[in-house]
């Protein structure tokens, strides 16, 4: 049975008759029941409940709330064969100062676009700021290391060489070996044209040497790696744990930041080499089974291709990522605070900013590498 | 307790296991309507795992649930979705939405089970939070923002928000200073008189368990012993004798004397 509200009388004296279902369940009907209500109401109305069937909290204190805005000072209100808890409303009601409910101060949002730029600079520095902060207490942490190598906590540091490095090694592979067969599959067609087949060795040694391995792995490595620093470290934070560190007198940036950071400086250039080495296997095997290069001619040619420099062009650039990476993902995961959504927030911003970072990098890397004609 | 009535839970039988430990064996337990009902044992003797299997959290090895007369385990979806409205929950540590202040929590099971506009929603939320003795200006303020005590009083009024009949509460005072435990054992007797709940809790606290509860249930060896507080300090069993007699018992029934 629906909710019902009927109201009769004239003048001064109202009776509001309540019928049907009034319980909770029913606030979606007792509201468009409230609706029928008229905008404005005087002198004594008289609620009886007596038809209300099982009535709730919610409903009554909708009913309350709807008659103190119809009514303002003007309406008294009583009631008959009323639930028990109409009293108990009534008494919140008074302790709240009859509401009505404070206004959100969304009022105060105007549009004040300077004023705007200005915070989110101000902001900025702040962040610029404490990132600072952050990298200098790493620095020093290291610096310490440095004198008492206990403060590098070399098995906490393992175990990061292992879960950053070794576990990664199977999809590090995987991608260097696939990209470099589609470069030298689409080189071979085009090198083709002009009966240049051989230098797609050449391609191949100096795309994957200098540039695919060690950004590719970088990229895997943000996306593993970085989040995974983020995450665990904002957990923490949540957790209060960073706090218990602290209060126990252990630095939380010893603990937990300087081995993730030092333990992806390890295992990035080594993850690397082997990038780069499953490049040029995945490039060796197309060139023999696809453009029928002998193996011979392969590494004749690979041999003549490779500068000095070709290699470590790559990889001088895997330590300045590994530091990107780390950095950022450990920064963003102590900026945790609060909410499950700011853990979230935060690791995206870390994976999306530490990959920015490395292309922006790497992109330094060529223009200085052409200016030093390295 | 009342013998005619339908009691509220039945649990009958109950077996739990965790791999080779067996956490309950056989257990029985009744409620009837309108009492407060607590629930005590030693660590890890299945408080929080009996109340998640009551809610149907958990499925248990053995026995039977009966909410309202239902058998828990074998609701339709739409029978299941009827039942968790009749009962509201809180958890230990408040399990507040993180990221949904205080009203935003209050609304949440609102918003999914009726159909009503913003305002009425705020109207419903400001009456939650009102009825649980928190500030007007709390519903604004995000977990994080809360105090242990302000904690476990929003999770209560999110508890009530659907206007259930039964009320579970795990450690409604744990993390509470006396004076805040005291403050919700007060609320929560006050809300029981106005609301005609029906009050299951798990609880450490002695003097929570002694100013609220009608009756208490002692798990002892995967097993309920239940009765009256009167009946269950009388009991011979020596982890009720330590537990109600202990050192702690003495100060917490010497508290109430003077």
């Amino acid at each position: 049975m629906a909710s019902s509200l009927a109201l009769d009388g004239d003048g001064d004296a109202w009776r509001l008759v309540i019928g049907g279902d009034w319980s909770a369940r029913a606030l979606a009907s007792v509201h468009s029941q409230l609706d029928t209500l008229p905008g404005s109401l005087s002198g004594t109305v008289t609620c009886d409940w007596s038809a209300a069937e099982s009535p709730g909290i919610g409903p009554a204190w909708a009913l309350l709330a709807r008659l103190a805005a119809v009514g303002a000072d003007r309406l008294t209100v009583r009631h008959v064969a009323a639930p028990r808890h109409i009293a108990f409303l009534g008494e919140l009601r008074a302790a709240r100062g009859l509401l009505p409910v404070p206004p959100a101060d969304d009022a105060a949002t105007e549009e004040r676009p300077l004023e705007d730029i200005g915070r989110w600079a101000v902001a900025q520095g702040g962040e610029v700021r404490t990132f600072a902060g952050f990298v200098g207490h790493i620095v020093a942490v290291v610096g310490r290391g440095a004198r008492k190598p206990r403060a590098l906590r070399i098995a906490s540091l393992s175990r990061h060489v292992y879960e950053t490095g070794v576990t990664a090694i199977p999809i590090v592979s995987l991608i260097a070996f696939l990209i470099s067969v589609i470069i030298a599959y689409l080189g071979a067609q085009q090198l083709r044209m002009f009966g240049a087949d051989i230098f797609v060795v050449d391609l191949i040694a100096i795309s994957v040497l200098r540039e695919m391995g060690v950004l590719l792995t970088a990229i895997i490595v943000a996306g593993r790696s970085g989040s995974a620093f983020a995450a665990e470290i904002g957990v923490m934070q949540l957790n209060e744990e960073i706090d218990a560190l602290r209060a126990m007198g252990m630095d939380p940036i010893e603990l937990l930041v300087v081995p993730r950071v030092l333990a992806l400086l390890v295992a990035l250039p080594l993850l690397t080499v082997i990038a780069d080495a499953m490049g040029l296997a995945g490039g060796g095997l197309l060139a023999h089974f696809q453009l029928h290069i002998p193996w011979a001619q392969f590494a004749g040619r690979l041999h003549a291709a490779i500068a000095p420099t070709t290699f470590w062009a790559g990889l001088i650039k895997a330590p300045v990522f590994a530091v990107l990476i780390a950095l950022v993902g450990c920064y963003r995961g102590m900026r945790v605070r609060e909410s499950a959504r700011e853990l979230g927030r935060l690791t995206t911003l870390a994976v999306v900013q530490s990959i920015f970072l490395v292309i922006f990098a790497d992109a330094l890397f060529a223009i200085l590498y052409v200016r030093l004609n390295f | 307790m009342d013998a005619g009535a339908e009691p509220v839970i039945r649990v009958h039988g109950l077996v739990n296991r965790f791999g080779r430990q067996i956490v309950h064996d056989g257990l029985d337990m009744q409620v009837a309507a309108g009492e407060i009902f607590g629930i005590v044992g030693g660590s890890g003797t299945g408080k929080t795992v009996l109340l998640r299997t009551i809610l149907g959290l958990q499925r248990p090895e053995a026995g039977a649930v009966e909410l309202f007369g239902r058998a828990v385990g074998e609701l339709s979806r739409v029978e299941h979705t009827d039942l968790v409205q009749r009962f509201g929950v809180t958890f230990q540590n408040g399990a507040l939405i993180s990221s949904l202040t205080v009203a935003g929590n209050v609304q949440l099971p609102l918003r999914e089970y009726r159909r009503v506009s913003n305002e009425a929603l705020d109207e419903q939320s400001d009456l939650c939070v009102a009825m649980v003795g928190l500030p007007a200006e709390a519903a604004g303020k995000y977990p994080a923002q809360l105090s242990g005590g302000m904690t476990k009083r929003a999770a209560l009024a999110r508890a009530l928000a659907l206007e259930p009949a039964l009320l579970f509460l795990d450690e409604p005072t744990s993390g509470l200073d006396p004076i805040s435990a005291a403050a919700f054992d007060e609320l929560l007797l006050y809300l029981h008189s106005q609301l005609g709940l029906t009050v299951v809790m798990i609880t450490h606290d002695l003097d929570t368990l002694l100013r609220t509860c009608d009756r208490i249930g002692v798990i002892l060896d995967g097993r309920m012993v239940s009765g009256t507080p009167a009946q269950i300090a009388a009991q011979p069993h020596p982890w009720i004798q330590a537990y109600f007699h202990g050192p702690r018992a003495r100060a917490a029934a010497g508290g109430r004397d003077g």
